[in-house]
């Protein structure tokens, strides 16, 4: 069981994730954010679980849906805003957009748009993280579209092999873009792939932010004392559509009553009833954390905004390095 | 037996000619031999992965034994998953190290082009710079002995498209050591692009660790009537045929660039201007690779400078055929650059 100062900055993540999504949301029809978003609201719980275990100098990975585990693994939120908005303050000097995010001052190395490429990267940073004989740990994120991918497979057998400190969270959230994993997978069993492998492999759910949390770190120690990788997979759900602000429920993609479900299985409104019902959060800590993640949007969105677009000029550089 | 012995001993021990005081003549295949021991002595940060690299034949020899000399850890076998392997050297590399990553055969190369082309050559510029990829991929291609289309293609060409990457060819045993040292230090992925044929060219190679710059080509012969530019194991047929051309008293310069991206254009123009034709052969398909680019080049910047078009001696676009017979069709060599030059000059 964690702290219950952990446990208050679980709910404290993810509440922040939510907010800066919406907030992202509520700005974007401004056609300012000039680039495509894709939001991770309603999978909250996965990447807050993950990263709570992870060091600051332990490495993420992630996806094009990557704003959850940048503000999850203490990416700063400002750059990240200025990024959406293509500044040069962005995160990436607005070369990347909301599709790659960076920040190495917390061990975050990017995040790709191509499914699955980011499982090679993080098996790689892993890699080296055994010839240099530190002891972090390496997370990748992705989807169950991923899983389709063989860099997948590819790079499970290889860390597997030379047991590498990586934890691989995939974050079944059913949707492909608009492909379902029954239409791309025989039987709902990603985890099962480890087992082919020789690794350990769980299916939890995912938007039970202490069960991630538990099975996150028994991952990230078994990585952290040499023991090899570890597949688990999260089950979640994704409340918007695949990309934009869209809202693609009832226009033939996916079912009101699926939808419905799992908006009745948020994970912050689980989360929140069940601190308040073992009385470690209540109105006044709740209120006081939701002003502070106010704040830091405010913020973020100003800084942002008033931030310089890259020139013309600037168009040939970090091509290359010197 | 393949081309990886057969065709290879069958080539003649060229010799490469330079006036370097030092001589101390090796082959290119024990210059690459040497780059990476000198370079795994002076850095613990390179290490080397690839299929096969540390068995007993280790890559034709270029890296054998050092498996024994470094470790396990640095100079290992892979499974076969090209693409990935890609992606996990760039993910070392990303995180602090110098990964040299092998291909025994370029073909296999396009099997990580996800890798290499998506990520690789764009982690630095996607991500505004805030990190490098140092990352050395080598690269061997050849020809003959029924090889057939998957074991011999020669794509440097299909690469000079991407941004990000860097492409070393080199053709003498000192480029060979020099741009391999290079490309280790470099802070760029580099594609490292070798030829089976090359690796018993003989000539001038410092013991000592040296690096050549990208994007300086090299004049192997000086001439005055035809400048030929030349590309990897095509500086060999082009010094063959300048050497035949001298009996004609044709004149031939012939220009080696050594690396393709970035590419030495100067010396090109400079040679352009003293003799106004222009061949361009290299070891890759005709349409859209390197000559093209070179054509174009000189399209835009020394059209002036022609006085005869430009001609390309190049793979015609066609799938590498295993037959003997249509394999010499398919390749050019030192007799078909002469009897271009020998039309050029009419």
């Amino acid at each position: 069981m964690l702290e219950n100062e952990k446990l208050i900055e679980l709910y404290r993540i993810m509440q922040t994730i939510r907010k800066v999504e919406q907030k992202i949301e509520d700005e974007y029809k401004y056609d300012e954010i000039k680039t495509p978003i894709h939001l991770s609201i309603g999978q909250e719980a996965v990447s807050a679980g993950v990263c709570i275990h992870l060091k600051k100098e332990d490495y993420i990975f992630g996806t094009h849906r990557s704003h959850a585990q940048y503000i999850a693994k203490g990416g700063d939120i400002k750059k990240m805003i200025a990024e959406l908005y293509l500044r040069k303050t962005g995160c990436s000097s607005g070369r990347g957009g909301s599709m790659h995010l960076i920040d190495t001052e917390v061990g975050i190395l990017g995040s790709t748009a191509i499914v699955g490429g980011n499982i090679p990267l993080g098996t790689g940073t892993a890699l080296a993280t055994k010839l240099q004989n530190n002891d972090r740990v390496t997370a990748v994120f992705f989807g169950d579209g991923a899983v389709d991918e063989g860099t997948f497979h590819e790079s499970l057998n290889f860390a597997s092999l030379k047991k590498l400190p990586v934890i691989y969270i995939c974050e079944n959230n059913a949707y492909a873009i608009n492909s379902h994993q029954s239409n791309r997978h025989k039987a709902n069993n990603i985890y099962k792939w480890a087992d082919g492998y020789d690794m350990p492999g769980y299916q939890i759910d995912g938007n039970d932010v202490l069960q991630v949390s538990e099975f996150a770190q028994k991952a990230i120690s078994r990585g952290r004392n040499g023991e090899g990788p570890t597949l688990i997979e999260c089950i979640t759900y994704r409340w918007k559509g695949h990309i934009g602000t869209v809202n693609d429920v009832g226009e033939g993609f996916r079912p009101q009553a699926e939808y419905d479900y799992w908006v009745s299985k948020c994970p912050i409104k689980w989360y929140r009833d069940y601190l308040k019902g073992i009385y470690i959060l209540d109105d006044k800590i709740d209120k006081s954390i939701n002003e502070e993640i106010d704040q830091i949007i405010t913020d973020s969105f100003e800084f942002a905004k008033n931030s310089p677009k890259p020139t013309p000029e600037d168009l040939f550089d970090f091509v290359y390095v010197n | 037996m393949p081309w990886t012995t057969i065709e290879v001993e069958r080539q003649d021990n060229f010799l490469i000619k330079d006036d370097a005081e030092v001589s101390r003549v090796i082959s290119y295949k024990d210059a690459i031999y040497e780059a990476l021991d000198q370079s795994m002595s002076r850095d613990s940060r390179v290490f080397i992965m690839g299929e096969g690299v540390d068995d007993p034949g280790g890559v034709f020899g270029t890296t054998k034994g050092l498996n024994e000399k470094y470790g396990r850890d640095r100079v290992f076998d892979t499974p076969i998953a090209e693409n990935s392997l890609t992606g996990i050297a760039t993910g070392a590399a990303i995180a602090g190290l110098r990964p040299v990553f092998v291909h025994s055969r370029m073909d296999f190369l396009v099997i990580s082009l996800d890798q290499l082309v998506n990520h690789a050559s764009k982690w630095s510029y996607m991500f505004g710079g805030k990190v490098n990829v140092p990352l050395v991929v080598r690269t061997i291609s050849a020809r003959g002995w029924g090889s057939g289309a998957q074991h011999s293609q020669c794509v440097q060409g299909m690469l000079m498209n991407v941004p990000g990457l860097k492409i070393a060819a080199p053709a003498t045993p000192y480029d060979a050591k020099g741009l391999l040292i290079s490309s280790i230090i470099d802070n760029n992925p580099v594609v490292f692009v070798e030829h089976r044929w090359l690796y018993k060219t003989m000539g001038n190679v410092p013991d000592s660790l040296y690096s050549i710059p990208f994007g300086k080509g090299a004049v192997r012969r000086k001439g005055t009537d035809v400048t030929i530019v030349a590309v990897s194991y095509m500086v060999i047929e082009a010094l063959k045929a300048a050497e035949k051309l001298q009996t004609e008293n044709i004149s031939v310069e012939v220009i080696d660039l050594r690396t393709i991206k970035p590419i030495d254009e100067d010396i090109i123009y400079e040679s352009l201007a003293k003799t106004g034709k222009l061949i361009i052969t290299d070891t890759g398909s005709k349409t859209g690779g390197v000559a093209s680019e070179i054509c174009a080049l000189v399209g835009e910047k020394a059209f002036y400078l022609l006085k005869k078009p430009i001609i390309r001696v190049c793979c015609p676009d066609v799938p590498t055929p295993a037959s003997d017979i249509l394999e010499k069709a398919y390749y050019q060599d030192s007799e078909t650059i002469y009897k271009k030059v020998i039309d050029l000059m009419k």
